[in-house]
């Protein structure tokens, strides 16, 4: 692998996981438990996949093969998405979105804020942006972990029980490979196990916080780095891209 | 031909182009405009997003282009910048006011909220009656820029512009 596929690589990662998560949020739109909470949802949606498409028109860029970033989000198949596990997860239950936001919101806070100071002045200013939306996203399932947390034996029990189903695809954010070795030792991505030490801290305060246990399961899903997803990530790709290979370069 | 315009003439124009959102201020009070270059026959127009996500930016280059074939420039390019990253310090005082008499609370000067992770709202002013006894309704208001208050002294809900 050169180094220009082990950015490409790494650019499809963080954008992968933010276009997925992003659409499945945006499938909580018109079924939020408050009005409130659906406009909050749909707008931390849209923050979502409009940084995918930043990353994505970057990938593409890297990759240099004329794809763009729709091409990249369209007309990819399950096993070429590098999408993290977590973010593919059916949103379940409110409490259990809310368990996969908070999960996956520190450690893109924490990400960020390493990859601000990446050597790549693209992948630099995507980060600075990205870190000022991600902070408000974290604050809310925070806040959610909070009040469903300590809330009543009900919501107790579903935040624990959604945390619990999650817990076993976090371990794989840290996970490090030839790609990452390589581009840390270029300046343009951090050390995971940096994101990981920060990650844990401020997951054990809020869950103890909360009220709430930290999952006991040591079992630990991973693959995405090599393109090995659970079943949902097909049924998801066959919804959003749809349109889009039904009615190819169509426009309105 | 083209050269026959100056930076501050194509400024000067683009400043008629308001924002598709909150149309009392124009894209040059909100920040979002930060340069023009003519290389050749191609007039640049280099933009900055609010939000990544933000979908007036499509319209706004849209407005940008038709905006400049008014003149005679057609060929143009926009180009999306990410760095610096835009902040509500750009948003000018004027344009603040602005923002005020249209009825949505303007941002602090603090380049950024520092209290936004520790989940304290802060205390802001009534846009409709002055009041400072106001109370967060939702952290995500009706665009991505905007967080929902109400006053409890005229009861009225309004829109905050966050800090970024």
């Amino acid at each position: 692998m050169n180094i220009q596929e082990a950015k490409f690589q790494y650019l499809l990662r963080l954008g992968d996981s933010s276009l997925i998560i992003g659409h499945r949020l945006s499938e909580w739109c018109g079924h939020g438990p408050i009005l409130e909470e659906d406009i909050a949802l749909i707008n931390i949606a849209l923050d979502f996949v409009g940084n995918a498409t930043s990353l994505l028109a970057y990938a593409g860029q890297t990759e240099g093969k004329g794809r763009d970033e729709d091409a990249l989000a369209y007309l990819r198949d399950e096993r070429e998405f590098r999408n993290l596990l977590i973010t593919e997860q059916p949103n379940g239950d409110f409490a259990s979105t809310m368990a996969r936001q908070f999960l996956f919101d520190t450690y893109m806070f924490f990400l960020y804020e390493e990859l601000k100071n990446s050597k790549d002045e693209t992948v630099a200013a995507i980060a600075v942006k990205s870190h000022k939306e991600i902070t408000y996203h974290l604050r809310h399932a925070t806040e959610w972990m909070l009040r469903l947390g300590d809330g009543t034996t009900e919501s107790h029990e579903r935040l624990q029980s959604g945390l619990n189903d999650l817990w076993m695809f976090t371990s794989e954010m840290f996970d490090m490979d030839e790609v990452d070795a390589m581009l840390i030792k270029e300046g343009f991505a951090p050390d995971l196990n940096k994101v990981k030490t920060a990650w844990e801290k401020r997951v054990k305060e809020v869950i103890a916080e909360a009220t709430l246990q930290i999952p006991t399961s040591t079992f630990k899903q991973k693959g995405s780095k090599e393109g090995k997803h659970t079943e949902y990530l097909g049924f998801l790709l066959a919804e959003m891209q749809y349109v889009h290979r039904e009615y190819p370069g169509a426009k309105w | 031909m083209i050269q026959t315009y100056s930076k501050e003439q194509i400024f000067k124009l683009l400043s008629e182009i308001p924002d598709p959102e909150i149309p009392v201020i124009n894209i040059i009070e909100l920040g979002i405009l930060q340069d023009v270059k003519f290389e050749d026959d191609l007039c640049k127009v280099i933009i900055t997003p609010t939000y990544t996500g933000c979908p007036a930016m499509r319209v706004i280059e849209d407005d940008i282009r038709i905006k400049l074939k008014e003149i005679g420039i057609g060929n143009v390019k926009v180009e999306l910048v990410f760095s610096p990253a835009w902040t509500t310090d750009w948003i000018s005082d004027e344009a603040k006011e602005k923002l005020r008499a249209y009825g949505i609370a303007p941002p602090d000067h603090s380049s950024f909220d520092k209290q936004v992770l520790l989940g304290k709202s802060r205390e802001l002013i009534c846009p409709q009656c002055g009041s400072t006894k106001t109370e967060m309704i939702s952290q995500f208001g009706s665009t991505a820029c905007k967080a929902l208050y109400r006053c409890l002294d005229c009861k009225e809900p309004f829109d905050y512009f966050k800090c970024l």
